[in-house]
């Protein structure tokens, strides 16, 4: 399939839809949700899909399908601001490194790197909101945290064989400094690799979002979040299974979704992979 | 080939076996208690697992809530209310042989006055003036002022009798003079009791209990219906009751606690030392949308701190009704017409992660706008409990005839007015029953009209077990799993 100028699969089509229909969820509830999701109504508990709550009802009567489209919002925006974290920090980490290949600077980094990659992510990221309170703020620090080696270590990567380059050389020979040279030269060629890294660790906060929110410490009562819609659901599966369903639908369809993208992104960007299948 | 024939008839033999004459049981409990000394700590989870099974007080509450004859088989008390001679039964050994008389419990009670005393409720012995050995089976209590609850008192697991012998190391290996000995504790696993064959009394008709620690209710749901577990005294989980309700293996009892499940209010801090506030709560709380909500329909709403199935009980719903408007006008007049934040800390029960949010959802109908804080227990003991920082909390009092903490203002909810102090000096030194109920009464009644705390609901019992298991306790008058009448039928 040909998207203007760029092959891409079909998969990446599917990848798009989908997360293209969640992020316009999560906006679109900023405007309208089919029910409110900041009162209760007790008397309409557990109500089972129909034509007037689309997803049914949970215990305390929300309509799930409202509380999918805000939950999609917090989850969205705890991933986002983790990446762009992860990304702020990293990739200017990353190029520094670069720039002083084989210096202090970059030892500094790489090292800082290996200690933050040495833990399991999810569990220091338990540790992290455990010792700073729960809240989507500090799920947010803590995943945005575990972005930052990522990114650094990629940027590096890319960029050391970038330094190499003849173009690179001759902007040297021009004067250029090398902070110059990495953010007018090196960063604008490394573009490719770091969007398609970005999504991939989009689609991985989301799953720590809900992760962390299903063992209680993400974003807080009243704020609707599919992990702890997942937490309460787990005990009413043989009740009201459409309470499990559908929230635990939302949160593999988006990650398959971002999955798909960023493979297909993956594919049309890298150079590396050009001419291949 | 003969191997596997051989071990499918043995396995069918053992099948056969453990049909025909069941004499263990497995329980599962919520959680697991940190010590096993009744005298040496406050957690409902220690007297669960050894009140009346391991350990003997001389009176026991039954399952009525009333004091019954235990390790004293008779009493009289003198016209003045100021003399217990307690007859004890002759005969009873402690479980490691040791005879049981009076001189044992003269020890308990002055090891649990004692300025060193590790007691949580060193409150039931302080009527206490003097303790006598009449002879071995008899002591004399003289008490310092009439104490009408003091026969119900003495039935506590915290006033149980122990051997001067035992009592330092009953923390890990408990010596009782119970129908139960205790048998071996798997750490973080479970807890198993083997029947006393030496018992004074009427045997256990148990061989074996064992009681298995399981916390999460998904996990809990998963024993149960695996057959890990023959039943479940207290059932963590109400949203699944209906489910359990249609499986024929399974009986579930509902019954009641001394649970009055409260919004604690911190009426020592601004803005809720304001009546009027705390009045306007009163009017917001719609109690039966929180017992739906959070217990799924499993529990009594009530108006006081007292327990609606009680002898006192006074019907005080007309007092504060749910009533919207009012509530708001009432917060305009103490000066919030646009409301204000406060914080609502939540200990783990579902009760009151679950009942948080919908208290949260009713107050900030009137504008009252709650910060969720979900707690451990011991962060809630440390900040709430003793800490006072806190605005709000939800925490269900299991403890019987409790509503005497109203009267200590150094209480976490701090209230203690001097009116209600007299009125508990009174319900002491009054010792008939009628002239007890009438005090309670007002005294409710004192507390509902200045709404010192939300009353939310009565926490609901919900036992669920086998059907062929009886003699287990349907109601909770006091933090006990009493298996002395339990037993299999066919």
């Amino acid at each position: 399939m040909r998207l203007g100028s760029v092959r891409v699969s079909s998969g990446f089509v599917v990848g798009a839809v989908l997360t293209v229909l969640f992020v316009g969820a999560a906006a679109l509830s900023y405007a309208w949700t089919p029910w409110s999701t900041e009162g209760l109504s007790i008397a309409s508990r557990l109500r089972p899909p129909g034509g007037e709550h689309w997803f049914g009802t949970d215990h305390f009567g929300r309509d799930i399908f409202s509380m999918i489209m805000v939950g999609a919002r917090t989850s969205i925006t705890v991933a986002l601001v983790a990446v762009a974290i992860g990304a702020g920090i990293g990739v200017p980490l990353g190029l520094a490194a670069a720039a002083g290949r084989g210096g202090w600077l970059d030892e500094l980094v790489m090292r800082f790197n290996d200690l933050v990659f040495a833990f399991p992510a999810l569990i220091l990221a338990i540790l992290i909101t455990a010792s700073l309170g729960p809240g989507a703020v500090n799920a947010i620090l803590a995943i945005g945290i575990f972005n930052i080696p990522v990114f650094a270590r990629l940027t590096r990567g890319a960029a050391l064989s970038l330094w190499a380059r003849e173009y690179i050389l001759a902007a040297r020979a021009a004067g250029k400094g090398a902070a110059r040279i990495s953010f007018e030269h090196i960063l604008p060629n490394t573009a490719n690799l770091l969007i398609v890294q970005a999504t991939i660790q989009f689609s991985l906060g989301i799953l720590a979002e809900v992760g962390l929110s299903y063992v209680g410490l993400g974003a807080q009562p009243p704020t609707p979040s599919w992990g702890r819609m997942l937490a309460e659901a787990q005990t009413m599966i043989y009740v009201a299974p459409w309470f499990a369903i559908f929230p635990g639908l939302a949160v593999a369809l988006t990650v398959l979704g971002l999955n798909l993208m960023g493979d297909g992104l993956r594919d049309a960007l890298d150079p590396r992979l050009k001419g291949r299948a | 080939m003969k191997r596997l024939l051989f071990g499918v008839a043995a396995a069918a033999l053992l099948a056969g076996a453990a049909q025909a004459a069941k004499t263990d049981l497995t329980l599962g409990v919520a959680l697991e208690p940190p010590n096993l000394d009744p005298t040496a700590g406050a957690a409902a989870a220690i007297d669960e697992v050894v009140y009346a099974n391991v350990f003997e007080g001389l009176t026991r509450i039954d399952e009525t809530g009333a004091a019954q004859p235990a390790l004293a088989r008779s009493w009289e008390i003198s016209e003045d209310g100021l003399t217990y001679i307690f007859h004890l039964v002759e005969g009873a050994t402690f479980h490691d042989g040791a005879a049981f008389d009076a001189s044992d419990v003269k020890f308990s009670f002055d090891r649990a006055m004692a300025e060193d005393s590790q007691n949580a409720q060193k409150v039931l012995f302080e009527p206490i003036e003097t303790i006598e050995v009449v002879d071995p089976a008899t002591v004399k209590i003289t008490l310092k002022r009439p104490t009408g609850a003091f026969l119900f008192n003495m039935g506590w697991g915290d006033a149980v009798i122990v051997d001067p012998a035992s009592a330092a190391t009953n923390a890990t290996d408990p010596v009782g003079t119970g129908p139960f000995v205790f048998g071996d504790w798997a750490k973080g696993a479970s807890i198993t009791l083997e029947k006393n064959p030496d018992y004074w009394g009427e045997p256990a008709q148990l061989d074996r209990a064992t009681f298995k620690f399981i916390s999460d209710p998904t996990a809990a749901l998963a024993a149960l219906m695996a057959g890990d577990v023959d039943g479940f005294p207290g059932w963590p989980s109400p949203e699944t009751v209906p489910q359990i309700e249609a499986d024929p293996r399974f009986d579930v009892v509902m019954g009641s606690t001394e649970g009055e499940t409260i919004l604690g209010t911190n009426t020592a801090k601004a803005p809720f030392d304001q009546l009027k506030v705390r009045q306007a709560i009163a009017h917001a709380l719609d109690r039966q949308a929180i017992v739906d909500g959070a217990m799924f329909g499993i529990g009594t709403p009530i108006h006081t701190h007292y327990p609606p199935h009680g002898p006192a009980f006074e019907d005080l719903s007309g007092l504060y009704p749910h009533d919207l408007d009012k509530a708001r006008a009432l917060l305009a007049e103490a000066g919030f017409p646009d409301g204000f934040d406060a914080t609502l800390k939540l200990p783990p029960p579902a009760y009151a992660r679950r009942g948080g949010e919908v208290v949260a959802a009713q107050l900030r109908e009137i504008g009252i706008r709650l910060e969720i804080i979900p707690v451990e227990w011991a962060q809630w003991l440390e900040q709430v409990f003793k800490g006072k920082d806190f605005d709000l909390t939800i925490v269900s009092h299991t403890e019987p005839r409790d509503i005497n903490i109203y009267a200590r203002p150094d209480y976490y909810f701090g209230y203690g007015k001097p009116e209600f102090q007299a009125l508990m000096e009174e319900l002491n030194a009054a010792t008939d029953a009628e002239a007890q109920n009438a005090i309670l009464r007002k005294a409710g009644t004192m507390i509902a009209e200045d709404a010192v705390n939300g009353y939310l609901f009565q926490l609901g019992k919900i036992g669920v077990w086998r059907t062929k298991l009886k003699g287990m306790w349907a109601n909770q008058p006091t933090q006990a799993i009493d298996l002395t009448a339990v037993r299999w039928v066919d």
